[in-house]
């Protein structure tokens, strides 16, 4: 079924293109946009049941075998992101029917997000790392667009800091794989996990690992490589904050763990361990930078670095119960976090302001909204009954299993951080009355108010639903995370078992 | 041949690291660049510089004869070259329209995204993107 696979990327890919066609027309515009929304999330949901049945799915581009074509490979994690990215598109786009109407002055939204999706669906679902390079950058030309679409003086200047350091990343990137082509004479994921075991010189190898690390380090907003996210990501519209948020510093992390996962592990005690510091640094500055700023959006960025530490610790540890609790927690994270720009957006239109000094009055004139907020800000700080709970217990439970008793410390006291952050925007923006030097904006009208609360009201039951039922979200991560503990399946599914047994017995022949 | 391709890679991305430093967006757009050419030709010489003809298969033969360059890196270095270049006029465009609306070329002055936080006994209501 590889036209499912390679659905998932050629028809957002297609529909913007299609877009950029109707540029005249933005009505029209907007619904190519909804409807091949919706197509993709179901192409999305068939991919992840056929992966759920019937396991690892591979398909290899113009028939090409698998080392020297280009390969796309679903497994349980790949298919789950990308079902997670088509809901994600489909809420943004919903939102945008709002937050980006047809007066607005962002004119190019629709024709770039259904690039990013495309784009970020390639990334997920490639098996050749050079495509993933490709892919990597096709992602960041859309982001580039959407981030600018506008104009205003504070997006312009947010965009060179998140182009410069993006580039810097990919050329990053672009050497490591260049390197590391010349050590195995392969670009294929799955050979590449046969190869690198052939490779004498091992410490070239870790060398060409840090490469990586710091490549899609910055992709993923790690300390001390997250500077453009807090400069940029409370710029652009909401609709786009809040699927940057969600999507593009995961995409980082889910490449560093099928990076880490399937070809550096020669040396885990000296990679993961550099990832292991990584990720406690991570958690700290993130929410420390988050508790000295006052507005909404600044205040969620710096938590989206903080997060990000979390699912890093996951791969750090590198036992299967970690990797499956950092599965489970970028799921849960891709929701709550859009969903929380979603509602800051929604505050912002519905009160006239996202600075927690002249906000105010929401629990009062907008009590639905209020417990909107709620809901994913709790999450995010690992209350009970709700998703952020399950993710962080999984994380810290297994770094108290492989005995890193400091990090489990520390990821605790970060959640309690993260608590008092968003008890700070609960009383001083959701709870205080309105100042009195603050003005009301006008009301909107019914249907525009729908289409802002309706995504957000879908993503929060998403998050109680995975609070309360945690149980199918977590065989899903199982298996996902004991694949990535285990490549065996994935190699041979992509290279066949003859061929894996030839290269075990004797091969590497550098081509 | 690999050594003076390892020494023109170090030389090409220290210049780059070093435009790259300044504070000047047109020269970091040029330290971009610079280094985007350092990764071509790192890839370029990994695949390794032996060559001695182009790897074309000749009349009635499946393969190209032993010693022809390997023609994978130079695809991989074209891809490269192909987005860099498309990126890099991009690039151009921004900074020529950070320009127009900032009215400055230094990093350092561009406050709009990040505003600098209000002195102690100013007035500290005034904050935000004067946007």
């Amino acid at each position: 079924m590889s036209w499912l696979l390679a659905g998932a990327i050629v028809l957002p890919l297609a529909c913007g293109v299609l877009g950029l066609s109707l540029r005249p027309h933005r009505a029209m515009q907007q619904m190519v946009s909804l409807v091949a929304g919706i197509g993709h999330l179901g192409i999305a949901t068939a991919l992840l049941v056929k992966v759920w049945s019937d396991g690892i799915l591979v398909a290899q581009v113009g028939g090409w075998p698998a080392p020297f074509g280009i390969t796309l490979v679903a497994d349980h994690f790949s298919s789950a992101m990308v079902l997670i990215t088509a809901i994600m598109g489909v809420a943004t786009i919903v939102y945008a029917l709002c937050d980006i109407d047809q007066r607005s002055l962002v004119k190019d939204f629709h024709p770039p997000l259904q690039a990013l999706i495309g784009a970020v669906c390639g990334a997920f679902l490639t098996g050749d790392i050079f495509n993933l390079y490709v892919w990597f950058e096709v992602m960041l030309i859309a982001s580039l667009a959407l981030l600018i679409s506008g104009g205003r003086k504070a997006q312009l200047d947010g965009a060179v800091r998140y182009a410069a350091l993006s580039l810097v990343a990919t050329t990053l990137l672009l050497s490591g794989i260049g390197l590391l082509y010349g050590m195995t004479g392969t670009l294929n994921m799955a050979d590449l996990h046969l190869r690198v075991q052939q490779v004498e010189n091992q410490g070239l190898l870790s060398v060409v690992a840090i490469l990586f690390i710091v490549a899609f380090g910055i992709k993923a907003a790690v300390f001390p490589l997250f500077f453009w996210l807090p400069a940029s990501y409370h710029t652009p519209k909401v609709a786009v904050s809040a699927i940057f948020a969600g999507l593009l510093t995961k995409v980082g992390v889910y490449s560093m763990i099928r990076v880490f996962t399937l070809i550096f592990t020669h040396d885990v005690g000296y990679t993961h361990g550099i990832l292991l510091w990584t990720a406690g640094l991570t958690m700290v500055t993130g929410v420390l930078g988050a508790a000295s700023h006052n507005e909404l959006r600044r205040i969620l960025s710096f938590h989206i670095i903080s997060q990000i530490g979390y699912m890093v610790l996951g791969l750090a540890l590198f036992t299967p119960l970690a990797l499956v609790g950092a599965v489970f927690y970028i799921l849960h994270h891709i929701i709550v976090k859009a969903n929380l720009f979603f509602v800051a957006g929604a505050a912002e239109r519905l009160s006239g302001s996202s600075d927690l000094k002249t906000l105010g009055g929401v629990y009062r004139e907008q009590p639905l909204l209020a417990a909107l907020f709620f809901v994913p800000a709790f999450s995010l700080a690992g209350f009970p009954p709700l998703s952020g709970f399950w993710a962080k217990l999984l994380v810290i439970k297994a770094s108290l299993a492989s005995q890193q008793y400091w990090i489990a410390a520390v990821a605790l006291a970060v959640g309690l951080l993260t608590m008092y952050s968003m008890t700070k925007i609960w009383v001083n923006g959701i709870w205080k009355a309105r100042p009195a030097s603050a003005e009301k904006p006008p009301p909107l009208s019914r249907p525009n108010r729908a289409l802002l609360l309706g995504p957000m009201i879908c993503l929060a039951a998403m998050t109680l639903a995975i609070g309360l039922w945690p149980g199918p979200l977590y065989d899903l991560a199982e298996r996902a995370g004991h694949e990535l503990m285990d490549p065996s399946n994935y190699v041979q599914a992509v290279l066949g078992s003859s061929e894996t047994a030839a290269l075990g017995a004797g091969g590497g022949v550098v081509e | 041949m690999e050594t003076v391709i390892a020494v023109l890679v170090g030389v090409l991305m220290a210049s780059s690291v070093y435009l790259m430093l300044r504070r000047n967006l047109v020269r970091f757009v040029l330290g971009l660049a610079l280094i985007s050419h350092t990764a071509n030709l790192l890839i370029f010489s990994s695949g390794g510089l032996q060559g001695t003809f182009p790897p074309l298969v000749p009349p009635g033969e499946l393969v190209p004869g032993a010693g022809a360059a390997n023609a994978l890196p130079q695809a991989l270095m074209l891809t490269a070259i192909v987005i860099s270049f498309s990126v890099f006029a991009f690039l151009l465009v921004l900074a020529f329209r950070t320009y127009q609306r900032l009215e400055t070329v230094d990093p350092d002055s561009m406050r709009s995204a990040e505003p600098v936080p209000a002195e102690a006994g100013t007035d500290r209501s005034v904050s935000g993107d004067p946007q």
